[in-house]
């Protein structure tokens, strides 16, 4: 078999070079695991440095003429509108499925499911883009449309809406397309750790299917459930090609159907090539904000299934 | 069907057991109906299939459990309504899945000529564009992006598979559950979630100070796809060393091996099936990173083996600027075209990496007994 590894030294006989061997393989792994450190301390510091000059800079400067924070405002919360949209779309739906290949679908077909929902998170983002941009973006318009016309009193349905589709609403459905195998295959995970007894126990006291996993599935679940959509909304706050090629950006604006407003990510990716001098840095500046509020997020679902891991006996 | 779990046992005494349970033909006749009902009033609207599934979806949702929980109870009828829920949500699930890999296919294939495959962007303007009438007379092609791709990840393969293979040898060899361990652990989570333009920014940022702003060359690229490539690496790692048996790292340590020696000739043996798809898989991942690529790598058209100097483009970039900035911008068709041949190319090579990595994951299958 083909296991022999690069790594091994010439004369190991010898007991002294066995010593050796022990103490450089031992401190090169703790080397490596340091080396994490190190990287995740640099991505901040040099974000960091780099983004000082637009701290530093008169607020004149800045594009849109004031400050930093009016620039960077707009982009956050166009940012979290996506994301959110994403995640009331995709948390239903991905539970339901997890739910559908635990408990639902029959053994054999539950299988291919589980594999063909892992080929949906293969897929890569610049084709959902494509996909979101080419394809789903002209079928919606007519809902958009419907939407303007018998639902435009409500802020986010003002029309007239966008002719092509392109809108922070289609964005934030190409993302929670991306997003929902991320919730599913971890929510499957912990649904299928369900103790076996306690769903029996359940169907043993006469409860209907849907009883038996809303009294013992789910309260199980509860926390893995919590940490897996913290953990997709990292995802879709850091998401970029999907939205920079799906929506056509503007300034802020309340409505979803229009053209208009603009994520971090995307700001980043649609800007950044021909960039230079202060606005480099001040995009630099604004991925600094987003590292910020993807740690901040990833960091509480972390706790959660640290916390969740000592109730569990399912280690 | 769904409700045999509470009443299903007693076929004899039908009359008396089976008394308040729908008949056989309920559901399906309901859903019948509502696809019937939903032609109706699609039709009334203004006919579109998505229309049509949408209405016989909601009719079929509605009167289904209504009907059930009428005949059954109102337990009942939640339960099939959740039935139908997991159902519809399944479908709605898959609809995109399979609307994607159509969409590629369908717009892929006539663009897979031999010049898409072999040829790269040098050289072709606008005015080619404006001559290609038909798909085969498009000329130009993604050979630079392939090349940029197979060069990028390959750097990025190699400086990130020692890192996180001896990352998780020491989380799982030497820690065992030290403050350090726990704390590597930790950042590793962390870095897991960092968004892959930061990472991107990240390498520039690093690269600008070191050698002057707008660096940008494939290896900058390359430890961008680092930064996302090593937590998985180590997750993947980490989680095959730690289910392989502790007797044979004690059988090892019993017959004097070193500890070293007990890795590299035991440990990792048994768990290399594991280790390599777990490898394959991350590769899988970063190879369709676009955003860190469009802030590190620039934009090239022609072919560069050279990762340490000039512009790279990869398969994602390419797809992103044919699109976004087509070649002749009167006519996008022949750019277009091209863009979704590429996509084909990289789902191809993306789908070719999850099935080896299974294989791989199969045919060396575990040679141990479970934990």
């Amino acid at each position: 078999m083909s296991t022999t590894i690069s790594a091994q030294k010439p004369g190991t006989r010898q007991s002294s070079a066995g010593r050796a061997g022990d103490s450089v393989f031992s401190g090169l792994s703790l080397a490596a695991g340091i080396l994490i450190f190190a990287v995740l301390a640099a991505v901040a510091l040099f974000l960091l440095l780099q983004a000082l000059p637009t701290f530093a800079a008169p607020a004149e400067e800045i594009t849109g003429g004031q400050g930093f924070f009016h620039y960077i405002w707009p982009l956050i919360v166009g940012t979290l509108i996506a994301a959110v949209i994403a995640l009331l779309i995709a948390t239903p739906v991905g539970i339901l499925v997890a739910l559908y290949i635990s408990h639902y679908a029959p053994a054999k077909v539950s299988k291919p499911v589980g594999y063909v929902i892992d080929l949906l998170a293969a897929i890569p983002s610049v084709i959902y883009g494509a996909w979101g941009a080419t394809v789903l973006a002209p079928a919606l318009v007519p809902l958009y449309n419907w939407l303007a016309e018998n639902l435009g009193f409500i802020p986010i349905f003002d029309g007239p809406a966008s002719q092509t589709g392109k809108t922070m609403l289609t964005a934030g459905i190409v993302l929670a397309i991306m997003i929902l195998p991320i919730i599913t295959s971890m929510s499957r995970e912990i649904f299928t750790q369900t103790p076996k007894l306690h769903e029996e126990a359940a169907l043993a006291l006469g409860a209907t299917r849907w009883e038996m996993i809303r009294m013992s599935v789910l309260p199980f679940a509860r926390p893995g459930i919590i940490s897996s959509i913290m953990l997709a909304l990292g995802r879709a706050l850091g998401e970029t090609m999907a939205v920079a090629l799906v929506l056509s950006s503007g300034p802020m604006i309340a409505s979803l159907i229009k053209s208009g407003n603009q994520t971090i990510a995307a700001e980043i990716a649609l800007n950044f090539p021909e960039a230079y001098g202060l606005r480099l840095s001040e995009l630099i500046a604004a991925g600094l904000v987003l590292f910020l509020i993807t740690l901040v997020v990833n960091m509480i679902a972390r706790a959660i299934i640290a916390r969740y891991k000592e109730f569990s006996g399912a280690n | 069907m769904t409700t045999s779990t509470q009443l299903g046992t007693s076929p004899v005494r039908q009359s008396k057991l089976t008394r308040g349970q729908r008949p056989k033909w309920l559901v399906p006749v309901i859903g019948v109906a509502a696809i019937v009902a939903g032609a109706a009033l699609a039709a009334l609207v203004g006919f579109s299939i998505a229309l049509w599934a949408l209405f016989a979806a909601v009719i079929f949702l509605v009167v289904g459990p209504l009907a059930v929980g009428l005949i059954e109870g109102s337990r009942s009828g939640t339960d099939s309504l959740m039935t139908f829920l997991v159902y519809a949500a399944f479908i709605l699930a898959v609809i995109p899945l399979i609307s994607v890999i159509w969409t590629v296919l369908v717009n892929g294939i006539p663009g897979l000529t031999s010049n898409m495959l072999f040829t790269s962007m040098n050289g072709v303007t606008g005015f080619h564009d404006n001559q290609a009438d038909a798909p085969g007379s498009v000329i130009g092609g993604a050979y630079h992006a392939i090349v940029g791709t197979v060069s990028i990840t390959f750097w990025a393969t190699l400086m990130s598979v020692p890192v996180g293979l001896l990352t998780a040898i020491y989380l799982v060899e030497y820690s065992r559950g030290g403050w350090l361990g726990k704390a590597i652990t930790f950042f590793v989570d962390v870095m897991t979630g960092i968004p892959s333009i930061v990472a991107g920014l990240f390498a520039a940022a690093l690269f600008g100070m070191i050698f002057g702003p707008s660096t940008r060359t494939g290896f900058v690229a390359a430890v961008a796809l680092t930064v996302l490539m090593i937590p998985t690496v180590v997750k993947n790692t980490e989680e095959m060393l730690r289910i392989v048996p502790n007797e044979l790292r004690e059988a090892s340590y019993a017959l004097g091996v070193r500890k070293w020696r007990t890795i590299l000739k035991v440990v990792i043996p048994t768990a290399i099936s594991g280790i390599a798809s777990g490898v394959t898989l991350a590769i899988a991942r970063v190879i369709g990173e676009t955003a860190p690529l469009l802030v590190t790598a620039g934009f090239a058209t022609a072919i560069n083996w050279n990762s340490f100097s000039g512009w790279m483009t990869t398969l994602p970039t390419f797809i992103y600027y044919q699109i976004m900035t087509p070649t002749s911008p009167t006519n996008p068709d022949p750019s277009l075209q091209r863009a979704w041949a590429a996509a084909l190319i990289l789902i191809v090579i993306v789908m070719l990496l999850n099935l080896v990595a299974r294989l791989i994951a199969r045919a060396f299958a575990p040679k141990t007994a479970g934990r």
